[in-house]
């Protein structure tokens, strides 16, 4: 999969679970704040991430996730990592 | 001890989605059953149920609000919705004042049995979601209405199986007559999903009347084949008289009794005693004497031994006196957990207009039948002084009163 169709999807599947406006998911915006997320919505954000991509995100992964694009760039190290 | 009113009624049910629709149903003996292949195709041994919809809470509720609420929920707001409109209670006046909720409950079956799927295929707890554990358990009602309507009073979940929603209308009633509360949300819920009712259908319990849907619920009736399950939710606004004039709000009906006891026996086949000296304890704490009882809500699920035993305890409490009798199951279908909650609010609808709600499907009357006054038809009169039966397994009984209100 292509960064900017996964990217396309990241904004889709966002902004549909957390019922936000699709055009506030901008590169540099901060994604906890964008999607208005507290400690239960990281929750969830764990289960979609799994349920579109196959692969659980672990809490440490978290820590460096600031803005859309680091989210972007992690989930497309992620794909591109052979499964452990 | 103070006077306690009932400011606001909310039905979601198999026979209408708000009072009016619901009077309209009763009025004129429509049923909410229907068949359903798929229940069939899962394994049951009947594919009747009451049809009830999911109300869309998109827009009207935050994602993180709907999030804990499991199917119960979800008509629990839409009932609770409706009875607190009626009160003229809105969000800054629960956010200003204490308001209570005790509602009956006693399952979440399928927010139980989805959970435990995910967990068998995915063998990871965090996939389970935020919201598991707040649709899981048997509190999930009281926990997200008093979080959603920032109620801050008496809270909890009263699960005395099918006398559930009774039960929580008599400890609200009881709450606010000792003046511990001015206001509490009383009602039942009750899921209709058929992963909540498998095993009750593995009991034998229900009808297989499957090609005549409407007929199937036959409580009193000779031809009974047993009960038809049902669900959905109802709400009612239990105030104190002083806090209901205070605030100028509409007093729909009084409580004025309510019974209560336990069979002490067998967990699943009831006996007359135990709803006699629930009926008993009602009329005595109401200071009505029995006649002067309009009309008794039966509990009558059309099971023969459930039916037999109800109809031997109202007539020894009534002795000679046969005041008008239906079971309203005969066109919901068993609301179990809800059924105390949501008779009660069709007896006040009944009361408000002026009618008894005919036991449908009563064509040839059971023995037992035979000694009460039931009706198979619709009769317009006055209902001033309504009892109402709820009796659940484990032998748990409730009786309420409700009287037309006079200042």
């Amino acid at each position: 999969m292509k960064r900017e169709e996964i990217i396309a999807k990241i904004i889709s599947f966002m902004s549909e679970e957390f019922e936000v406006d699709p055009s506030t998911i901008q590169p540099d915006a901060n994604l906890m704040q964008t999607l208005d997320l507290d400690s239960l919505d990281l929750v969830d954000l764990v289960v979609i991430i799994e349920k579109n991509f196959g692969f659980k995100v672990e809490a440490k992964d978290f820590v460096n996730i600031k803005t859309f694009n680091d989210f972007y760039d992690y989930v497309c190290t992620k794909l591109e990592k052979p499964a452990e | 001890m103070r006077r306690v009113v009932v400011t606001g009624i909310g039905i979601h049910s198999c026979i209408g989605y708000s009072v009016d629709e619901v009077r309209d149903s009763l009025f004129n003996g429509r049923s909410g059953i229907v068949f359903e292949q798929a229940r069939k195709d899962m394994g049951f041994r009947s594919g009747l149920t009451g049809k009830v919809d999911m109300p869309d809470l998109k827009g009207k509720i935050s994602r993180r609000e709907r999030i804990g609420m499991a199917e119960e929920g979800f008509y629990a707001y839409a009932a609770t919705e409706q009875a607190f409109n009626q009160a003229k209670i809105d969000l800054d006046f629960l956010e200003k004042n204490e308001v209570g909720i005790l509602y009956g409950n006693d399952s979440s079956a399928k927010a139980v049995v989805e959970s435990s799927e995910i967990m068998r295929e995915k063998k990871d707890t965090m996939l389970l979601g935020s919201g598991a554990i707040f649709q899981g358990m048997n509190s999930t009602v009281t926990m997200n209405l008093a979080t959603i309507f920032k109620l801050r009073g008496i809270n909890f979940t009263i699960s005395g199986a099918c006398a559930s929603g009774s039960h929580a209308i008599g400890i609200g009633y009881f709450m606010i007559q000792h003046g511990f509360q001015e206001i509490v949300l009383c009602g039942g819920a009750q899921e209709v999903n058929p992963e909540s009712m498998a095993s009750f259908d593995g009991l034998s319990a229900f009808s297989t009347r499957e090609d005549e849907p409407h007929k199937a619920s036959r409580p009193f009736d000779i031809h009974r084949d047993g009960l038809v399950p049902s669900g959905g939710a109802a709400s009612l606004i239990l105030e104190s008289y002083e806090s209901a004039m205070k605030r100028g709000a509409p007093i729909l009906a009084e409580v004025i009794g309510y019974g209560f006891s336990s069979n002490g026996s067998h967990i699943s086949v009831p006996n007359v005693d135990g709803p006699l000296r629930s009926l008993k304890m009602a009329v005595e704490q109401s200071g009505l004497k029995i006649t002067d009882i309009d009309y008794v809500n039966a509990h009558a699920t059309a099971t023969p031994a459930g039916d037999m035993n109800e109809a031997k305890a109202i007539d020894m409490a009534f002795g000679d006196y046969k005041p008008y009798i239906s079971s309203t199951k005969s066109m919901t279908g068993h609301e179990c957990w809800m059924a105390g909650a949501s008779e009660a609010v069709y007896s006040i609808i009944m009361m408000q207009n002026g009618f008894v709600a005919p036991n449908i499907n009563l064509i040839e009357p059971g023995e037992e039948a035979k000694m009460l006054n039931i009706t198979a038809e619709t009769i317009q009169t006055k209902v001033d002084t309504v009892l109402s039966n709820s009796f659940g397994f484990g032998g748990t009984n409730s009786t309420i009163i409700l009287k037309k209100f006079v200042k």
